[in-house]
């Protein structure tokens, strides 16, 4: 039998560590080690339940499992193969336990292409990686296929880029491919995830990191490159460690390196580590990062497959694209190109964040409904609140709303309703969110990650988030509010790279969708969220109201006045709404609006 | 009448010239070099960022240009425990920004700044990756998930060594 | 050649593949604004970073707007360069970047010469609609160059012109976002890194972050001070530019208007540096003749080539960067340095005044001469030799000043007995010259004979290293190599460091063109015909000499017999050599 347990980045950091060590020190202390194995894998996806614990063969999906449940689990379970009915998933709706996770809603909708060996396989283990079809792909590319026929391959699936803009990857690789033809060229992975609230590629690499390497090599053979080169975040230690291990393992077994499968290819891959800078997912940006610069991008063209690292053709790809590839070459692009819509095919990974039920890492068909994604995958708002937005793409992205929550999802129509695709970050935003401060959110984002080269984005930005603070502050004119949208229009239409053009969008759609809120902000001095703080007002209700002067002795500003016994009353402009007061009222006299 | 003096321990000096001797002293290497001394470090000073540009050949100024551009160097050292405050999307909009603010009343210093005695540091970041324990918080590394502005106290008191 | 056919503004053009929209306009005379683009067409230096986005314009089928600099013309392209989307743009990414800059346009030094300002008058900007935080950066002084980062647009020219151009890396790009700017590591003054003061930053800058140091306010305050007498040297470069401030053509000749202003401003004596480049002749000229010949004695240990040493930001670039080949230049000071020596000791002397009474000017196309003034070792006891220098600019202002109508000056003469100069000397402004006027004499000296033509044609130009093989018929045939550019010099310095230097003799000259493009002369924004006329004038005042060649100088054949000598005797070398420094950045180790 196999304990999986997850050790992702969300349920390590919910002590699943721990939980490992105890089933093994159980095992142990059973004598049952050579019975079952406890099985560390990526991510299950369901975050919010974590740790995941999930038996095999049966498929029992245990949550939220603690330390203190190791011995339960095994002498139950594995011992008496009677499964703990108390971790099991309790469905919301019909309050059944559910044992085999696939009975999950969070599940049935999903389909697990990209995501295929994530939870199922130990990354660090390149014999269950193999055991599930791990570099057959390569194998059947390198001595069956021309890298003309896998090209033509990748385009008839219909793949487009995962990292965001969806350009379709095989027409990129044969660009590639014909570029300075008998020159040196470079693969690369763009592992740079930077966007604010999603973890795909992360754990992509951390549960799957063979998939990825696997399909850097099909790539490297295609475009006829030796060299591959992953661009990861620093701040991702453990993906960075399964990488390491993976490609030290695939070059014992002679899946990367000299004479691969003895075809006489060579390909060999390095990493390369990002130091925090958003701007390094653009791919000139991040390539001048690899050469040990400032992330700063240039114009295009030259395209990388021109002109990349180290000023030879280079073809970059991210994470998840590359993911999909294996499958494409095993399954054939027929099959692959079945599952989505007309012009986006295949699955999407997407990080479900936010107010919703079911936070975790997902994947879905391309044309499946925002509303299938938040009501049935996520399990609804949390805490019965009202849906409000779904934010996509990240600081490139843009903010949805109820209107769009049956539109198919896919590339264009993502762009069509005022956001994009993104890398897959989804964050989900109840009543209480105030959609003038999300957009000044995003700002702040893109204004601090900015690389400062071009005018619009260095300048342009800053002035778009101090107009935005100006109407969070309650000091904003309707003047404001068209010069917010003049000079979203000039920044998309100037800035340099894919990071400014799209800066302004977080601001577009929430004017376009909200503009009911950004003029209460400005007119009414009012936010119906009550997120902004400057907005706030701190009342005293005269009915409730002792007189008892506790609240106008403690006040710091002076601002409260009234006579002893009588209603007392705060005065607004002197208010510096640090809620001093409400924490004195001893009557529940004074309340915030 | 001679060139600046830089003053380095000549220990420090070595440790630097030796790590960018692994990465056969290529200029094409800056930032993991970068991390790498940054690891043994803990930040990277003027006078280490000195050291690099001599071995690498190259101006100090490219190498103060990469520091100062990525937020993952820094020129200022830590606290003993560093604390990041995730602000990403997910922990935003679950109430991180009221976290870091508990944090700062609490410790009495501002983001990116170190608490008068060196123990503490406050930085913020941006995703973690843990979004499902969101609003969530590192100590050297260990990952607070779930906060509400009421835990800091606590949590700091872990650290009362 | 392919060409290609697009239509810009409703009317076809066809130009070659390769084409940018911005050249294809303006060869149609579609003039789109710019400002970071930056060319010195033929001369080596350009920057195209595309980044400060006034030049966009709108292509059909485009979902964004086109930078005009950096895109590329297209078959069947279709351009608006004057669509309201794309004219708003402008003005919008305008009124951004001058809303991060100081309004100070009043008492900036570039006003009136700002290319940030006329772009703003031409759009007709008149008011910034964006409030906000501006950057505020301390203003640094060094003794050349004052750096307001504030007043920065990120167009890079500066960080281009100083890392590819210059091969120094004093100033680049630091911090990102809003904070990002152009600045040196640590935001240190500049006189605390590998600057080497050259001032090509200043030229290229567009708009007031860099400028000269002014010292017209001196000039003034000594000129009216009756306690002390003031002489004033003028450099070869400065006679073919300074018309140019006055609305005269680029390449004018205005020798003899200068001296005329020098005279008006109210300089007791006006001399000319050109005096000083034939004396340096005869110095260096003389050093290298004693180098060839135990060269040819077979002498392991004389250091060839010989380089030049007039310019004083290749100085200050082997003293930072190879100090340790430091004695392959010549010990000759520089013509500035030599004048000035001169002047506070023969001439004082003829006076009677002594050297701290007698303030010594120079007016020179640089501003690294600022820098070479203020160095201790040229000067006694802490009274320079050269008590400061002015650039050509700042000499056009000090006329404007003295309400003196330059254009209708009539010609003057410069005072005798540092004032006569050859054909030799005028050519120092243009790279090749010191090589060129130092050939001439060399010839005549080592071989005893008339030269049988006075033209060194191969090595004049503008190519940026150029090399020849001079015979010097019955004694060598000399290897020369003329550089601009502190990059091409660093590539003959590391030659000699890899013991594979093929050269004799090597003149090295950091700005482009040499003195012509000097960091001191009047602003060419990009315009290198501008270089071009100066080159082409230098050639042209060379010819108009009646003498050419520096050992035929009759004032520098009376001073030897006068004063010095013969040229590098022991009281030349006193005076007229100099010796450099290991400046290079040191580690002090600490056990």
């Amino acid at each position: 039998m196999h304990i999986l347990v997850c050790g992702g980045t969300g349920c390590t950091a919910n002590a699943s560590r721990e939980v490992i060590d105890a089933l093994n020190r159980e095992l142990e202390s059973h004598d049952l080690t050579d019975f079952a194995k406890v099985v560390v894998t990526g991510c299950f996806g369901f975050c919010e339940r974590g740790p995941i614990v999930k038996i095999i063969p049966d498929n029992t999906f245990y949550t939220q499992v603690k330390p203190s449940d190791a011995k339960e689990i095994i002498e139950e379970h594995i011992i008496k193969g009677r499964k703990v009915h108390r971790l099991l998933y309790v469905a919301p709706d019909t309050n059944e336990s559910i044992s085999d996770s696939k009975h999950m809603e969070f599940y049935k909708k999903q389909l697990r292409i990209a995501l295929r060996n994530c939870g199922f396989i130990d990354p660090e283990n390149i014999d269950e990686a193999i055991a599930r079809d791990g570099y057959a792909a390569l194998g059947k590319c390198l001595t069956e296929m021309t890298p003309e026929e896998v090209i033509a391959e990748i385009k008839k699936s219909g793949l487009r880029g995962r990292g965001g803009a969806g350009f379709p990857t095989g027409v990129k690789w044969e660009i590639a491919s014909k570029s300075r033809v008998g020159e040196q060229k470079y693969v690369v992975c763009n592992a740079d995830e930077g966007d604010p609230g999603a973890f795909m590629d992360r754990s992509l690499l951390e549960g799957d990191p063979h998939s990825i390497l696997e399909a850097m090599a099909i790539c490297g053979y295609c475009i006829g490159a030796s060299k591959g080169l992953i661009y990861i975040r620093a701040e991702y230690p453990l993906a960075i460690h399964r990488l390491q291990v993976a490609i030290k393992q695939a070059e014992e077994y002679g899946l990367l390196g000299k004479n691969i499968l003895g075809t006489g290819f060579d390909f060999e891959i390095e990493l390369r580590y990002g130091a925090g800078a958003f701007v390094c997912g653009e791919e000139t940006a991040l390539i001048h990062s690899m050469e040990g610069k400032r992330g700063e991008p240039t114009f295009k063209p030259p395209f990388p497959a021109q002109s990349g690292y180290l000023g030879k053709p280079t073809n970059v790809n991210n994470v998840e694209t590359y993911a999909n590839i294996p499958v494409i070459i095993n399954k054939g692009a027929d099959w692959f190109a079945s599952i989505g819509t007309e012009k986006s095919k295949g699955t999407k990974v997407f990080a479900l964040a936010g107010k919703i039920n079911n936070v975790g890492l997902i994947e879905v068909p391309m044309g499946i409904t925002l509303r299938e994604i938040i009501y049935e995958i996520g399990g609804g708002i949390k805490g019965g609140k009202k849906f409000k937005a779904v934010q996509t793409g990240g600081p490139s992205g843009g903010c949805l709303t109820e209107k769009h929550l049956d539109t198919p999802i896919d590339y264009d129509s993502l762009v069509a309703a005022g956001s994009m695709m993104g890398s897959g970050g989804m964050i989900v935003m109840d009543e209480d969110d105030c959609m003038v401060a999300i957009a000044k959110f995003y700002l702040g984002f893109t204004v601090d990650e900015s690389c400062g080269k071009c005018t619009p984005c260095r300048v342009g930005n800053k002035r778009l988030l101090e107009i935005l603070t100006k109407i969070t502050d309650g000091k904003g004119t309707m003047q404001d509010l068209e010069d917010l949208k003049n000079l979203s229009a000039v920044i998309k239409d100037t800035a340099l790279c894919g990071l400014g053009q799209t800066s302004p969008n977080p601001v577009l759609s929430t004017i376009n969708n909200f503009w009911d809120e950004y003029v209460e902000h400005v007119t009414e001095k009012k936010c119906r969220a009550g997120q902004c703080k400057a907005l706030k007002k701190y009342v005293i209700d005269p009915d409730k109201c002792k007189g008892c002067t506790a609240c106008a002795r403690a006040c710091p500003v002076g601002a409260i006045t009234g006579v002893v016994k009588n209603p007392h009353v705060i005065n607004q402009l002197d208010c510096i709404k640090c809620g001093t007061c409400i924490e004195k009222c001893k009557f529940g006299a004074i309340s915030l609006n | 009448m001679c060139g600046p003096q830089i003053k380095i321990s000549e220990a420090n000096y070595l440790k630097i010239k030796e790590i960018c001797a692994s990465f056969n002293n290529n200029p094409g290497e800056l930032i993991n070099i970068l991390h790498k001394t940054q690891d043994h470090f803990g930040y990277l000073p003027e006078e280490v960022q000195q050291v690099v540009a001599d071995c690498l050949g190259i101006p100090v100024g490219k190498v103060y240009g990469v520091v100062s551009f990525y937020s993952f160097f820094t020129m200022k050292p830590k606290g003993k425990y560093a604390i990041s405050v995730c602000l990403g999307t997910a922990c935003y909009v679950k109430g991180a920004e009221k976290v870091l603010d508990a944090l700062k009343k609490e410790l009495n210093i501002s983001e990116g700044g170190v608490t008068e005695d060196g123990k503490f540091s406050l930085d913020v970041l941006r995703c973690v990756g843990a979004c499902g324990l969101a609003p969530v918080m590192t100590i050297n590394g260990k990952t607070y998930g779930r906060l509400v502005p009421e835990h800091v106290k606590e949590i700091l008191a872990e650290y009362a060594d | 050649m392919d060409t290609i056919k697009l239509t810009i503004d409703n009317r076809a053009v066809e130009v070659p593949k390769g084409t940018t929209v911005l050249k294809a306009a303006e060869q149609m005379g579609i003039k789109i604004p710019t400002l970071c683009n930056f060319e010195l067409d033929g001369l080596a230096l350009k920057n195209h970073p595309g980044g400060c986005r006034v030049c966009v314009v709108e292509i059909a089928g485009r979902r964004n707007l086109a930078p005009a600099c950096i895109t590329e013309c297209m078959p069947d392209m279709v351009v608006k360069t004057n669509s309201f989307r794309a004219l708003n743009a402008r003005r919008t990414v305008l009124e951004l970047m001058l809303s991060d800059h100081p309004n100070d346009c009043l008492q900036c030094p570039k006003s009136g010469k700002c290319e940030l300002q006329a772009l703003a008058a031409d759009m007709g900007i008149r008011e910034i609609p964006f409030k906000g935080k501006q950057s505020q950066y301390p203003i640094e002084l060094s003794p050349s160059i004052v750096r307001d980062a504030n007043k920065c647009i990120m167009c890079r020219r500066c960080e281009s012109v100083c890392h590819e151009y210059q091969s120094v890396g004093a100033i680049g790009a630091v911090e990102r976002g809003f904070p990002a700017v152009v600045s040196t590591a640590f935001g240190k003054h500049l006189i605390d890194t590998n600057c080497v003061f050259c001032g090509q930053c200043v030229a290229v800058c567009p708009t007031g972050a860099l400028a000269e140091v002014d010292n017209t306010g001196k000039i003034l305050r000594d000129i009216a001070n009756p306690e002390v007498k003031t002489c004033v040297q003028v450099a070869p470069a400065v006679r073919v530019a300074l018309g140019e401030e006055f609305g005269m053509p680029a390449g004018s000749i205005v020798t003899g208007k200068i001296a005329a202003a020098l005279k008006a401003i109210g300089f007791d004596y006006v001399f000319d540096t050109d005096w000083s480049a034939d004396l340096t002749i005869m110095e260096e000229g003389t050093e290298a003749v004693g180098r060839f010949k135990k060269f040819l004695a077979g002498d392991k240990d004389v250091k060839i080539p010989i380089m030049t040493s007039c310019c004083p930001a290749w100085v200050n670039f082997y003293e930072k960067f190879y100090p340790e080949l430091r004695e392959y230049p010549s010990t000759a000071k520089s013509p500035q340095g030599m004048f000035g020596a001169t002047a506070k000791t023969y001439f004082a002397d003829k006076i009677g005044v002594p050297r701290e009474k007698l303030i010594c000017v120079s007016v020179m196309p640089c501003v690294a001469k600022k820098y070479e003034c203020e160095r201790e070792e040229l000067g006694v006891n802490g009274d320079p030799d050269v008590n400061y220098s002015i650039t050509t600019r700042e000499l056009a202002r000090l006329i404007k000043i003295c309400n003196i109508d330059f254009a209708s000056l009539p010609e003057a003469e410069f005072d005798s007995p540092l004032g006569t100069s050859t054909g030799a000397a005028v050519i120092f402004g243009a790279t090749g010259g010191v090589m060129e006027a130092a050939l001439r004499t060399a010839y005549e000296v080592l071989t005893g004979k008339t030269l049988p033509r006075i033209d060194f044609e191969e090595v004049r130009g503008l190519e940026g290293i150029r090399e020849a093989t001079i015979p010097i018929p019955g004694v060598i045939d000399l290897k020369v190599a003329v550089a601009y550019g502190l990059k091409n010099a660093r590539g003959i310095m590391e030659q000699i460091k890899a013991g594979n230097c093929p050269y004799h003799f090597v003149e090295v000259m950091a700005c482009p063109g040499g003195c012509i493009d000097g960091a001191g002369q009047p602003y060419h924004h990009g315009d290198a015909s501008i270089i071009k006329a100066r080159h082409a004038a230098i050639y042209e005042a060379d010819r108009r000499m009646p003498l050419r060649k520096s050992h035929e100088n009759p004032e520098i054949q009376a001073i030897y017999k006068e004063f010095y000598g013969e040229p590098c005797s022991e009281k030349s070398h006193h005076l007229l050599h100099t010796h450099y420094f290991d400046k290079r950045m040191k580690f002090d180790l600490e056990k």
